[in-house]
Parts: C-alpha cells; structure tokens; sequence
C-alpha cells in the first residue's frame, strides 16, 4: 500500500473529527451557561474563593463581553489545552487528569488484552459446536455478563475475594509497605490490579464472545472453508489461520467502537476499587461539583474516544485490503 | 366488494389448498425457552413495583428494625446501617428504575423513529445532515455527557430520565434510516404512490408499519440499557436524594459491605434480574418480529 495515499487518508479522517470537537466545545460552553445560577459558580467549582480569584476568572474568560466574544476567547483557550484550573485541588485540570491517565490506561489495557484473548477462543470453540451444551452455557453466560452493572459485579467480587478471603487488597493500586520501585512494585501493582480488571472484563468478555461466535459461524459455512477442508488441510488450520483471520475484523472494529462504552465502565469500576485513575477523579470531581474537572474530563474523555475511532479506522484500512482510499 | 376463495358454508364442490397457518406469535415466542423465562421474571418484578407501596414496611422510613439485622423472616432482604428494610426500599428502586427505563426508551424511540423516519424518507440533503448529526451523537461517550447535564441542572428523577432519553436516540435513528431506504421504493409503496396515496399516508400507513418490527425489538433492549445508565448515574451520587433508587442504595452498601453483604447483594440482583429479562424477551421478540432471523 502507498504510504502516501495511507496519509491522506489519515488526514481526512482526522478532518471529519473536527466538527465533533466543535460539537464537544459548545456542548461545555453552553453548559457553563444554560446551568442553573451564574457561570461564575460553575467556573469556581463547588469550592471557596477569595474575590481576587473570581476576578481574575471573570477577566480570563471575559465574562462582561458578548457572548459570541466569549465562545472565542473559550475555543482559544481549549485549542492552547487549558481546560481550566481546580480552585479545590489547586492544580490545572489538564495536569489533573495527565496525572490520572496511567492507571486508567493500566487497567483498560489490562482488561482489553485478556478479554479479547479469552473471549475469542470461546468464541471460536462455540462457533465450532453450535447449540451444544458447551454453546448455550457460553450463550447464556455472556448475556449475564453484559446484563449486570459493572459496579455490583465488582461489590460481590470484593465481598467474596478481598473481604471473606482477603486473596487480593481492597483498595487502591499500591500497599503503603510495599517497594516503591523494582519487581516488587510490579507485583504490589499487579495484586491490586485483578480484582479490578476481572470486574471490568466482564461486559468486554460477554460483548467479544458473542460478535465471535456469530462472525465464526458466518465464515466457517462459507465456500472457502469448504474448499480448504476438500484440499485435506488439518481442521486446525482452517479454524485458526482461515476462518478466524476473517471473522476477526469486525470484531476488532467493534472493539474500537466500543470505546466510549469501555471508558464508562472504567469509571464505575476505579470507583468501586478506589483504582487512582481518571475514573476515580469524575467520581471526586461528582462528589465536590467541581464543575471544570468534569468539563475538563468531558473533553478529555471525547478526544480519546475520537483517536480510538480514527485508529480503528487506519487498523481496519491497513489491515483489509477491500477498503479503497479516497 | 372482496371475493373470498374459501367456501364458508360446506366447503362442498370446492378444492381447498392446505397451507399452513403461519403460528401464533406466542408458539414462535415460546419456542425460546430463555425468552419465556425471561417473560416470566419481567413480569414478576412488574408485579413486584406495582405492589412495592403494599408491602409491611414503608420504604425509606429508618429504625423498622434493627441496624444491620441479616435477611430473616421479618426482613426478607434484611436491613441497613439506618434500621432501613432493604426488601421494601429496593421494591420501590425497582419501581423508580422501570419508570425511567421504560419513560426514557420510549422518548428515546420517539425521537429516533422521527430523525431515522425523514432520513430515510426524503434522502438527499435531509438524509446527509440528520445522519451527519447522528454520527456525532454517537461518538460523543454518551455517558459522561449524562453525567456532566445531571451534575449541572441538578440531580433529579426528570433530568436523568431526559439525559438518558436524549442521548440514546441515534442507533433507533440509523435503524429506521435504513428500513426506511429499503421499505421506500419497494411495490407495495410504489402501488400506493401510484394510486394517488398522500406523503403522510405513505408513511404512516405503508413504511411505518413494516419498519416497527426491529424497533420494537430496539425499544426492549433500550429500556434495560437505560436502566443500567441509571443505576450507574445514581451509583455516581447522581440520584435523585428524594426517590429510592436501586444505584443509591448499592452505593451507600459500599461502606458496610464487610458486615452487612445483603445490603449489596439484593439491590444489585434487582438491577441484574431486570435488565437480563429484558434482553431475554428482546430475543423472543426478535424471533417473532423478524421472520428473517429465525434460526433453529
């Protein structure tokens, strides 16, 4: 494939994002506005300040000017990445939220490797035995697993392992005596980082089996299938290398598309397990009404969801070569 | 005047086919046995809400019974930390929970038969910018947007019921889109067009009702999904303070989880039990509803 074509094409997608993060922006500057009480209230976010502050914000966000003034001086501010500053945490937001990205991105990367592992190969072995006991088990369980909230899974998975067994620690990423560096903290990490990620698996594991064993079931009573396993090629073989790398891409699309559901689940799970991350913080930020940190991770949170989109996009471009650049 | 092929009387001097009579609904319903379970709790935690202000102890009221008691014979469900019954709080959480489930699909479904309905009817320039559109509600991660409208205009029952509503239109939208740009130039509607049929009556009449299958189907499973949203949202402390919620109560059991697991465990089996009984019949339905899906 031409690199520059690829480009292009990368180029373009990323253009059609622009309107959504327009769309983005004035969903938070209409919010600022249309919200009940004086914008000011919400600029300062649920926390005491001295009148110097608010003056200070009046000014920065020319609060006494029109309010088409307004909305430009607001997209200048987002376009240089400010999104605002915490008078309860005293931070910017997006040092914040920068400072809470790792260990949601631990915990969803986590997650997302062993349950597209685990929930392809069941996925696979059920497509292979269609509505065998082994299948309507699988079946039913998946529709379990994506019926339940993702919080309350991780209630009784807390209550059974962490309290009754005390197998894994409540709380937190970190123990307070373990090494603060080496292979030691790894582990501590690791230790705290099952009880989230089985949680958080759940729905992901129930949503990738079932996109698989369809996909499977679809490809493997195509013509090709047959004709492979005519030629005498190991039964083996067909699944893996012929069946599954076609049946695998939608799945992968789907995955990418399911971003934004993934980061929601994120947050219901870090505030369960009180996991450090971004998740965590809209719970803190909830709790306070600090008012730019949940604006801040709004924008935060929609960009991300955005790159995902554009990055399934380029996958599945580069990846299938029916898709044509224009 | 309607001619009719069948003999009514005797049947006598007159060859009849058999065809065989398409099966009742229910009989294809029921051919899924899931769906009839399904069917069965659905209809048990209805009953459940409706007689949720019957049951012995009212539902928000503190000190019925003992702090913290274990589920026993008086306490079903046992009680909480404030002597709350957990049985009769989580029976009137269901109630809230349907109610706004089945308010928000059902708004959500409106909105999304009318944006799906012109798309798919009147293509062109209408159809590039309502779907235009729609792909940007889709994209924007639903569930921080309802979070940040509850947090801003103040946690109650009709804002949440209005955050989920407006955020969960656009994949009813893209569904009646299509069924829509398939159904319109069929020959039945272009008989009708022919025929002098009005646009309205084209629509109502002729498109609408071959697309309702899918959106009924659509609308089930959006009740469970917006039940789950609500859940999540008053899990957050974005509940209305003023109604029992099931959310509400998971997250006030997360601090006496350690000594009082029922306090979690029945709430949340509520929640669970609701939402996979809808997906549940949304399945039967689906078998029923659309002929072309019918495996097995």
């Amino acid at each position: 494939m031409p690199t520059k074509s690829l480009l292009i094409y990368v180029g373009g997608r990323l253009l059609q994002a622009v309107p959504i993060l327009f769309v983005i922006i004035l969903i938070n500057f209409a919010l600022i506005h249309a919200a009940p009480g004086d914008p000011i209230d919400i600029l300062i976010g649920g926390a005491d300040a001295t009148p110097e502050y608010i003056e200070g914000l009046r000014r920065e966000f020319g609060l006494d000017q029109p309010l088409s003034q307004q909305f430009v001086t607001y997209i200048g501010k987002i376009a240089q990445f400010d999104l605002g500053y915490s008078l309860r945490y005293r931070e910017s937001v997006l040092t914040l939220i920068l400072g809470r990205m790792p260990a949601t991105l631990l915990l969803m990367g986590t997650t997302l490797f062993f349950s597209s592992l685990i929930g392809i190969l069941l996925g696979v072995f059920a497509a292979r035995r269609p509505y065998s006991a082994g299948d309507y088990t699988a079946t039913f369980l998946s529709l379990a697993g994506y019926s339940m909230p993702v919080f309350w899974i991780g209630q009784i998975m807390l209550i059974i392992f962490a309290l009754h067994l005390a197998w894994f620690p409540t709380q937190g990423m970190y123990s307070l005596r373990a090494p603060s560096e080496g292979f030691g903290r790894i582990l501590d990490v690791a230790h705290h980082l099952v009880l989230p990620a089985i949680t958080y698996s759940f729905y992901h594991l129930a949503l990738i089996y079932r996109l698989t064993r369809i996909k499977m079931q679809e490809v493997l009573a195509l013509d090709f299938i047959t004709t492979a396993r005519a030629k005498g090629v190991a039964e083996g073989r067909v699944v893996y290398r012929h069946a599954l790398r076609s049946a695998i891409l939608p799945v992968v699309t789907v995955i990418g598309l399911n971003f934004g559901f993934m980061l929601a689940g994120s947050v219901l799970t870090e505030t369960v397990f009180a996991w450090p991350g971004m998740g965590r913080l809209l719970y803190e930020a909830v709790g306070a009404r600090d008012y730019p940190v949940l604006m801040g991770l709004f924008t935060m949170l929609s960009i991300m969801v955005i790159c995902a989109n554009v990055i399934t996009d380029v996958v599945y471009a580069l990846v299938d070569p029916r898709v044509v650049y224009r | 005047m309607r001619w009719s092929i069948r003999a009514w009387s005797t049947g006598k001097g007159m060859a009849t086919t058999h065809i065989p009579a398409e099966p009742s609904w229910w009989r294809i319903f029921s051919r899924n046995r899931g769906s009839v379970l399904g069917a069965f709790i659905l209809a048990a935690l209805f009953a459940l809400a409706i007689l949720a202000p019957m049951l012995p102890f009212e539902a928000g009221r503190i000190d019925v019974g003992p702090s913290m008691a274990a589920p026993n014979l008086t306490h079903l469900m046992g009680t909480d930390e404030l002597g709350r019954d957990v049985f009769s709080r989580a029976a009137a959480g269901l109630s809230v929970s349907l109610m706004v489930g089945l308010g928000a699909a059902t708004i959500s479904t409106f909105l999304g038969v009318v944006i799906g309905g012109l798309a798919g009817f009147f293509g062109r320039s209408i159809d590039a910018l309502l779907m235009r559109l729609t792909e940007i509600f889709q994209v924007i991660p639903r569930f921080f947007l309802a979070v940040l409208l509850v947090a801003f205009f103040g946690a109650n029952i009709f804002n949440i019921l209005i955050a989920i509503a407006v955020l969960s239109w656009p994949e009813i939208a893209r569904l009646v889109r299509g069924e829509f740009l398939s159904l319109r130039s069929r020959q039945f509607v272009d008989a009708a067009r022919v025929a002098g049929a009005s646009r309205t009556s084209l629509i109502f009449g002729e498109i609408l009702p071959n697309a309702l299958g899918p959106v009924v189907v659509n609308a089930t499973l959006m009740v469970g999904q917006a039940m789950l949203l609500e859940a999540g949202l008053s899990y957050l402390g974005l509940g209305d303070p003023t109604k029992a919620s099931l959310g509400q109560m998971l997250q006030e059991a997360q601090q006496i989880m350690r000594s009082a697991w029922w306090t979690t465990a029945f709430p949340g089996s509520f929640i669970f039990l609701a939402v996979l009984s809808l997906n549940l019949v949304g399945d039967g339905l689906t078998d029923v509803l659309n002929p072309r899906a019918r495996g097995r």
